[in-house]
């Protein structure tokens, strides 16, 4: 009883110096931030947030922020499931297969744009296959066809970030034991009824964390964007960079930093909410 | 019976090959466009297999303004965050993994939040706090906020070693009269450091890859993307292009190291 009451201080000291460092780079600026976007020279203001909200660029940002994650991580996860149920069936070269599908894990997304900017670029290398096809290029990044610019930074985000979500569903896999899904065969379950309810609800808490951290990251997309499209395509976090880096304004930077974290919150917790009264009813 | 199957192993197959087309064609691509000279790349239609490599473009991106200080503070950066990451980082993994303690749970929930929530976006507002306090545009100031970017998963790294490490053993040289930072020391340690390696790494990778934070908090002090991102839209393609080979890179080399820990990594740090 001695023993264990002295270990309490021992604990304490060691994660002591981690939760300073997290929450003096954390709270502290969340309480600068917050002074900053509702203050002004004259006391408490909305003058920052209404210059925000009236910018011509903020409104599409919300609305392009929102559609990409609404369309890339549905599509991202069917993606990812895809893979790991490939590597399930022990295909030939697994290891290297697998090894060419997790490289973008630790490509930046910068990076990422970069890579896709050689394949999207009016004269980059997709407009040069179709024109060894015989086929026209397409202006793919040009200000004029939303569409297809958009479709471009989904396209680089899939590549990059889905790798994210494969290894946290191959690491789930692995604790999934085979004999459910193999008994499962031997009743008779086609491939599709053993994935719907074998597989798949066993699979629940690794997509959960997926779900909320895919989710999270990609309100945070911007750098993708900008090595692909600049600020024809604006993001929420590109509008931080634009107004903080090129405009200098830190006030109303900040102001859209807090929507961003805001947003964020709002998704985990109710991400959290969400599932945890699903397995309640369970 | 073996007809359809055969059918279907062939189907998983392709299917393998096809998704390695579309993960890996990309890297092939910047790294062709990356070792292309200037005047092939003015070409149109590209071409598509290496023609007439050459080392124009990537030198001068190399010998471009801010590209070696880029490299050379990505470095400090990068191994500043490992060093500071696992100081701080370490021996809470080791609290988490060995003692009970009032607030464990607390604990490992405002690990989650600061992990999942973008407390990168806060860099605007720490600028401030930087300013004021005469860190701004210093490595110092993007070592610190990577090593809070990196911190939750380094703690919950280093945790999922040290429940690995027998504690057995630890006591066992506890009662043969070590003490305990000895004990750690020489039993704990030796066993745990690959896993530290790899906890190292990731932290080396998280802050080589970090821009937004990078590109706020400095000025002069840029890493290699905050330079490479900060001077994109008065930037040639070719320059745009060698970047982009320099970014991934160690990403390459990286994963390559890593693979073995991947799963381990992400399957025990993250339920």
């Amino acid at each position: 009883m001695a023993r264990k009451r002295a270990r309490v201080p021992a604990a304490v000291l060691l994660i002591a110096p981690s939760l300073v460092v997290m929450t003096a780079l954390f709270a502290w600026p969340l309480l600068v931030g917050i002074g900053q976007a509702f203050s002004g020279p004259d006391g408490p203001t909305t003058a920052y947030l209404r210059r925000m909200a009236d910018d011509p660029y903020f409104w599409p940002a919300v609305r392009n922020t929102a559609l990409l994650v609404v369309v890339l991580v549905p599509l991202q996860f069917a993606f990812a499931l895809t893979m790991a149920l490939l590597l399930r069936e022990r295909p030939r070269f697994a290891g290297a297969h697998f090894f060419i599908w997790v490289i973008p894990l630790a490509v930046s997304d910068l990076a990422a744009g970069l890579v896709w900017l050689s394949v999207f670029a009016d004269r980059g290398y997709l407009n040069s296959t179709l024109d060894h096809l015989g086929l026209d290029g397409y202006a793919w990044l040009s200000y004029e066809n939303t569409t297809s610019m958009f479709l471009t930074v989904v396209v680089a985000e899939l590549w990059r970030s889905t790798s994210l979500v494969l290894v946290i569903v191959v690491a789930g896999l692995q604790g999934v034991p085979k004999d459910y899904d193999e008994a499962a065969a031997v009743f008779g379950a086609t491939y599709w009824q053993r994935l719907r309810h074998v597989v798949l609800p066993q699979l629940r808490p690794s997509l959960q964390v997926a779900l909320i951290l895919r989710t999270i990251l990609a309100l945070e997309t911007f750098a993708v964007a900008q090595a692909l499209t600049g600020r024809n395509l604006p993001l929420l976090v590109g509008e931080t960079y634009q107004w903080y880096n090129v405009l200098q304004n830190p006030n109303v930077a900040t102001a859209i930093a807090l929507v961003v974290l805001a947003v964020s919150m709002l998704a985990a917790i109710g991400y959290l909410r969400l599932l945890r009264d699903r397995t309640v009813t369970r | 019976m073996s007809g359809p199957r055969r059918w279907r192993r062939a189907a998983v197959q392709a299917a393998c090959v096809a998704v390695t087309l579309f993960m890996g064609v990309p890297l092939y691509l910047i790294t062709l466009a990356a070792l292309s000279s200037r005047e092939s790349l003015n070409r149109f239609p590209l071409p598509l297999l290496p023609t007439d490599p050459s080392t124009e473009t990537m030198s001068t991106f190399l010998r471009s303004t801010g590209v070696t200080g880029g490299f050379i503070n990505s470095l400090t950066v990068g191994l500043g965050t490992v060093v500071l990451a696992l100081l701080v980082g370490v021996p809470a993994g080791y609290a988490v993994a060995r003692y009970a303690f009032r607030g464990k749970d607390t604990y490992q929930l405002f690990l989650l939040l600061v992990r999942a929530l973008p407390i990168v976006v806060l860099s605007v507002p720490l600028a401030r706090v930087f300013l004021d306090t005469g860190l701004y545009d210093t490595t110092y100031a993007v070592m610190l906020i990577h090593t809070a970017l990196a911190l939750p998963t380094t703690v919950l790294i280093t945790a999922a070693i040290f429940v690995g490490v027998s504690r057995e053993q630890e006591e066992a040289a506890m009662i043969f009269g070590a003490s305990a930072p000895q004990a750690f020391l020489r039993v704990v340690a030796p066993q745990a450091l690959p896993g530290i390696a790899a906890a190292a790494m990731f932290a080396f990778m998280l802050s080589w890859n970090e821009v937004l934070g990078a590109t706020v908090l400095t000025l002069n002090q840029r890493t290699l993307p905050a330079q490479v991102l900060t001077t994109l839209s008065d930037s040639p393609l070719a320059y745009r292009f060698a970047g982009g080979l320099a970014l991934v890179l160690p990403a390459v080399v990286f994963i390559a190291v890593m693979r073995r820990y991947l799963l381990n990594m992400w399957g025990t740090t993250l339920r």
